[in-house]
């Protein structure tokens, strides 16, 4: 489905990303680990097309279509989903209002007929209750005033409503209580299926006891230097970045601290 | 500026003499402003000897005054001895055809709001059969209103029929010598719209020029004098959300408000004359005096403006409260694009007890215009128990353009209260990512971030009112994104 081929990116002319390659298959669930400042959110950012970030060789293919070529509403209208490690907020916007453009966009894309807003306020009620959100939430301002936890729970919910292709993470695990973890995972989860594929950014372990990935890659200094199954999480959880030889700098200023 | 001394006047010149080649000489006066004009001009209207008086009078301290330079907006200095103060209705085979012979791009947008093929003749000044024009509309409207007991016609026709009721209102709210271009106005106003609304009456409709007979070609000095007598209620939108087809290049309105005992009203208004193109050239220049007066205790005015048009905008609706326990509010949406100016915002001055004011405004600002919101808000000696609630937003789209605040405080009773609360804000690449992560379009992204933005403001539109700006926003910010 999607096939990485040494990509290359920067941003304001720093390389973050030295040559990944990476495939996907439909009906996959893979995890990039890596410390921070490995380029983890960089990947996630440029498959999504964020025009932050140059891309300055290599290539990407969503299911043989160059993915490089199309804009960034080109790409979510093809599949790719981004659910963000930080949503910003969109005040004045209702949520409601906000997905239904976003759901609409998608319908017309595939020649779809678009929802009305009574067919859609039913969906998103149902599936609002599905990440254990208050449908009032559906009125408030896109992500105004939510909690860490809550913006988090309305990224999934927006995964759910547009069913993409390749749903990337980025550290949707950062920030959630143990109970909000749950909740988020078994959201995701619900998404996986057999024509779609998943791709987890996260810098632990524990999101992966609930969403249990098929490979696991570890990302430092902007390229993959290890994959292999859900055992090398828990190898990674048990010895700690330094076993691969790799500089934690959260750990190195947590220690400094 | 893009436009300069030369042009503008040529402007002004090319449409005198448009009028006068095609038209006969009786039909159009020529350019210029003296007493005699407007002794012609009362005449021509068949006015009272009062009123010629009155507007002989405003003339007089007209040419005392200075032209105000303090507003943030620049445009060439204007020529007001190059301009024609009279000039009668269009003759039918002086206009458009058919739609064929109108602007193609004045066509595209009225496509996009979605506006009805026999109103976009209308708004496009198309020679429209006079059946459809006035009969069916006039009758419907007509008739309710009569039977509660609003009047509701022109000045012109209020200044024969009533009289008293002018008389006793005109000039009192806006005097003669109140500022530059409403002593202009008082001096030439060709005309506008009159409202009564009697005692203890809610009438029965929104009231709009948009439905009244007549009220095209009331040309670039309008005058309007709304007044609710005790105990009234009356909501009057103002315009129309399609741009009209107009070569008038300056606009000088005044618009009186006058609120008895316990008397409403609510002024609405969408205005989206033409801009000037991309490059700044052509475009109206609107400079609009509309003050309200709550001199009943209990009484209450609510302006509420989106305004999208004008090449350079000199406008401040205002509130005196002189009742008790009266209450003035101010919601307004002012957006610039491209090469727009303007200067807008509003005045409460409290005179009475306990009187209350609102100030909800939110600039918008894209391309390389200037946005400025300019508030006054008042405090007399006796304004015992008043407060004011003000709160100016501002949102910039790109990086060229620019958004001021001026907010000016005077209070002379120490019981006063104002709270102010000021922001600028950017529609940022987050959002837009966000957004487009979405599969949503940018323009279309930026559309939806500004009326969330304007979101307070328009919740006081009446509904279809209010669903029509938003269109007319998504269409005024066409290009705002690149």
């Amino acid at each position: 489905m999607l096939s990485i081929k040494n990509l290359h990116a920067s941003v304001e002319g720093k390389e973050i990303l030295k040559g990944i390659n990476l495939e996907i298959k439909a009906g996959e669930v893979h995890a990039i680990m890596g410390p921070n400042g490995s380029g983890k959110s960089t990947l996630s950012q440029v498959l999504a097309g964020n025009e932050a970030f140059e891309v300055t060789e290599g290539e990407v293919t969503l299911n043989g279509e160059n993915l490089l070529d199309l804009e960034t509403e080109e790409r979510a209208r093809e599949g790719i989903f981004l659910a963000f490690q930080y949503p910003v907020e969109i005040p004045g916007v209702s949520n409601l209002q906000f997905l239904r453009t976003a759901v609409n966009a998608m319908r017309k894309h595939h020649g779809e007929e678009e929802m009305n807003a009574a067919e859609f306020m039913k969906l998103a009620r149902e599936v609002s209750k599905q990440v254990d959100l208050d449908p009032s939430f559906l009125k408030r301002g896109v992500n105004e005033g939510f909690s860490g936890g809550e913006k988090k729970r309305n990224e999934i919910l927006q995964a759910l409503l547009l069913q993409p292709k390749l749903a990337i993470l980025d550290e949707t695990d950062s920030g959630l209580d143990i109970d909000a973890l749950k909740v988020v995972s078994d959201g995701v989860n619900a998404l996986r299926s057999e024509d779609r594929a998943i791709l987890m950014v996260t810098h632990y372990q524990r999101l992966l006891n609930h969403i249990v990935p098929d490979y696991v890659h570890v990302l430092a200094g902007g390229k993959i230097i290890k994959s292999g199954g859900r055992e090398l999480a828990l190898e990674l959880e048990e010895k700690g970045y330094g076993w691969l030889g790799i500089k934690d700098e959260e750990t190195a200023d947590s220690a400094a601290n | 500026m893009a436009t300069t001394d030369k042009e503008v006047n040529e402007l002004i010149k090319r449409e005198y003499e448009h009028g006068f080649v095609t038209e006969i000489e009786a039909d159009t006066f020529e350019p210029g402003l003296n007493e005699d004009i407007i002794a012609r001009l009362s005449a021509i209207k068949n006015e009272p000897e009062w009123m010629l008086e009155w507007r002989l009078k405003a003339y007089r301290r007209w040419l005392e005054m200075e032209e105000p330079d303090w507003a943030h907006v620049g445009y060439p200095k204007i020529d007001y001895n190059s301009i024609s103060y009279y000039s009668a209705p269009k003759r039918k085979e002086d206009m458009p055809q058919s739609l064929d012979e109108v602007d193609p791009e004045l066509l595209k947008t009225y496509e996009k709001l979605g506006i009805p093929l026999h109103e976009r003749e209308k708004l496009a000044g198309v020679a429209v059969d006079a059946v459809f024009d006035s009969v069916s509309v006039a009758t419907t409207f007509k008739e309710p209103l009569a039977k509660a007991g609003v009047i509701f016609c022109s000045i012109s026709e209020a200044i024969r029929d009533y009289p008293e009721l002018v008389q006793k209102y005109l000039g009192t709210v806006v005097p003669h010598g109140d500022n530059f271009f409403a002593g202009l106005n008082s001096a030439v106003f060709s005309d506008g719209t009159f409202v009564y609304v009697p005692k203890g009456v809610r009438c029965p409709m929104e009231l709009s020029t948009y439905f009244r007979i007549n009220a095209a070609n009331t040309g670039q000095f309008e005058r309007t004098l709304i007044i609710a007598d005790e105990g009234s209620y009356v909501s009057y939108l103002e315009g129309c959300t399609a741009p009209m087809r107009d070569e008038n290049q300056l606009h000088a309105a005044v618009v009186e408000l006058v609120a008895l005992d316990d008397a409403q009203i609510k002024y609405s208004t969408v205005q989206n004359w033409y801009p000037g193109d991309e490059e700044g050239k052509g475009g109206i220049y609107n400079f609009v005096t509309k003050r309200g007066a709550c001199i009943g205790k209990n009484s209450k005015i609510s302006w509420t403006q989106v305004e999208t048009g004008s090449a350079v905008t000199w406008k401040y609706p205002s509130c005196v409260l002189r009742g008790e326990n009266s209450v003035g509010e101010f919601y307004s949406v002012a957006l610039t694009h491209n090469y727009q100016q303007a200067d807008t915002g509003t005045k409460m001055i409290h005179l009475g007890k306990n009187t209350r004011s609102t100030i909800i405004s939110k600039g918008i600002s894209a391309g390389k215009s200037s946005n400025a919101y300019r508030g006054l808000v008042k405090f007399g000696p006796g304004a015992e128990g008043a407060r004011n609630f003000t709160q100016c937003d501002s949102l910039l789209i790109g990086d060229r353009c620019g958004a001021h605040t001026f907010p000016y405080i005077e209070s002379k009773n120490k019981s006063a209260i104002v709270e102010h609360e000021a922001t600028t804000s950017k529609v940022s690449d987050e959002q837009m990512f966000l957004c487009r992560q979405r599969g949503i379009d940018p323009e279309q992204a930026v559309s939806m971030i500004v009326n969330g933005f304007c979101k307070e403001v328009f919740k006081e539109l009446p509904m279809e009112f209010a669903v029509e700006a938003g269109k007319l926003l998504e269409v005024s910010l066409e290009g705002s994104v690149g």
